[in-house]
């Protein structure tokens, strides 16, 4: 039955070399945990990934209740936490997703630093990894807003006055970023939520992709 | 792809009418012992992801996310803290020969520009660490600064009581009936150590307590904890209306 409908599908989309391109690869002895323990360093850039998953998933069911105006952006989230069922946990996911995919990151960039991956042919590639670091660090600030509790103002009120310090271009980024160059407050908000949930993850996705993509086309790299 | 003349076609469209069978590649051929990514080993990825999850849900539901009280502009005691992976930034920043300039722009800049054009700045043949000292040291140096700084930043905060002394609270939305016939021996023997609107003072809140009307009869007579007894003082009947008003209110609440 299940193969009648794929072949079905099949015949009409030629289905089969767009998941055998992804699923059909070989994986070398040197990242294999199942035949090196020590290979377990090559996992932190794929449960970097899994985070992400989750991270994303949460977040959308994170934005079913959160509400991005000044007035009810905190009791959403505290209706969240309280009354919502699981509610709480999928909150806890989030935030604790925030900082692990950060923790998993940075495993995973120094697995490929000190193990030299990013010669060539693969400096493209690292350059594409480090542009993801920071798309998830600037996810990790624009989110930490969010919950508009007194913790979220004054990180935020911090961070902005840092970048009101760089010469030349702090102003116009403070004020890009807060929507008014002195005032913290409901266009902020509205702003962190809009880079959180829109600019940030479509910048995300397509690094994402790129990166997977280069990874397919040059390979993993070889055992030291 | 397959080329030439004598294809066949689904329809019009450009689909190959001629279907192979799937058969994985042969990596017996390859270097040591490969394996095939489908399915042998991302059956293996998967139960490893299983655990993490387990793990990960275990440490979600075992702490869940903090939320403190909502954001107050003008709280001037608050002290403003960036999440934790910033906090080696924010103290770099806080030392007096750390100017902004220098220390938002000039050495992030270089740290993290060195790190983005790394592949362009080793570029010697070799990969194992002991080989290319430079890349190694500078790496090492960064990793035990970022480590020291957040370590620093981290240890000048006592986060528990930053945290007890944050705690959300939500608005009081009861209304207090005060035409009740058990607020007046609420006033009298309750209202001075609870709060007006039982929100505590003295004593703590009476909101959202779960105990039935009877085990607060008991309560205002033998007292409980630090409440001494004998604090009610007046007839069963007011005792009883007493009860049934405290009771009300935290039928109230819950709504």
């Amino acid at each position: 039955m299940l193969q009648k409908i794929y072949d079905w599908v099949d015949e009409r989309v030629d289905i089969t070399p767009l998941w055998r391109d992804i699923a059909d690869h070989e994986v070398p002895e040197h990242v294999n945990p199942a035949h090196h323990f020590s290979a377990f360093v090559y996992c932190f850039g794929g449960l970097t990934f899994f985070v992400t998953v989750i991270q994303v998933l949460s977040g959308m069911f994170l934005t079913m209740y959160y509400v991005h105006d000044i007035e009810n952006a905190w009791r959403s989230v505290y209706y969240l936490q309280t009354e919502v069922a699981h509610g709480q946990i999928v909150r806890g996911m989030h935030h604790w997703g925030a900082s692990v995919v950060i923790v998993m990151l940075f495993l995973h960039t120094l697995r490929v630093f000190f193990q030299g991956a990013y010669k060539k042919p693969r400096e493209l590639n690292w350059m594409v990894g480090v542009l993801i670091f920071f798309v998830m660090l600037g996810l990790g600030l624009t989110g930490y807003l969010l919950p508009w509790d007194n913790k979220a103002y004054f990180a935020t009120q911090v961070t902005l006055e840092i970048a009101e310090g760089v010469p030349f271009v702090g102003e116009a980024t403070k004020a890009l970023l807060a929507g008014d160059p002195n005032i913290v407050g409901a266009q902020t908000l509205t702003r962190f939520f809009a880079i959180h949930v829109f600019f940030l993850p479509a910048a995300l996705f397509a690094l994402m992709a790129i990166h997977f993509i280069m990874i397919r086309k040059q390979g993993i790299s070889g055992p030291l | 792809m397959k080329k030439g003349k004598g294809m066949k076609f689904v329809g019009d469209s450009r689909i190959s009418a001629d279907k192979e069978r799937f058969i994985p590649k042969d990596y017996s051929e390859y270097p040591g012992k490969t394996e095939a990514f489908w399915p042998n080993f991302l059956l293996k990825e998967w139960l490893v992801g299983a655990v993490f999850l387990v793990g990960f849900l275990c440490l979600a539901v075992a702490h869940p996310a903090p939320l403190e009280g909502p954001a107050d502009p003008t709280d001037a005691s608050y002290l403003p803290l960036p999440d934790w992976y910033f906090l080696f930034l924010y103290q770099f920043l806080k030392y007096d020969f750390v100017t902004t300039v220098y220390g938002a722009v000039i050495v992030p800049g270089i740290a993290f520009g060195a790190l983005f054009l790394a592949p362009f700045l080793d570029r010697g043949k070799e990969r194992r660490p002991h080989k290319r000292p430079i890349a190694t040291s500078l790496m090492l140096l960064g990793i035990i600064s970022v480590f020291w700084l957040t370590y620093e930043a981290a240890a000048a905060v006592d986060w528990e009581e930053k945290a007890e002394e944050n705690k959300p609270e939500p608005t009081s939305e009861v209304e207090i009936d005060t035409e009740h016939p058990g607020y007046a021996a609420y006033e009298n023997s309750c209202l001075s150590c609870h709060g007006g609107e039982l929100e505590g003072t003295a004593g703590p809140s009476l909101i959202g307590i779960d105990y039935s009307a009877e085990e607060i009869e008991e309560i205002a007579i033998d007292g409980i904890g630090d409440m001494p007894p004998g604090q009610f003082d007046g007839t069963d009947e007011e005792l009883q209306q007493l009860a049934e008003f405290i009771v009300s209110v935290n039928e109230q609440a819950e709504d």
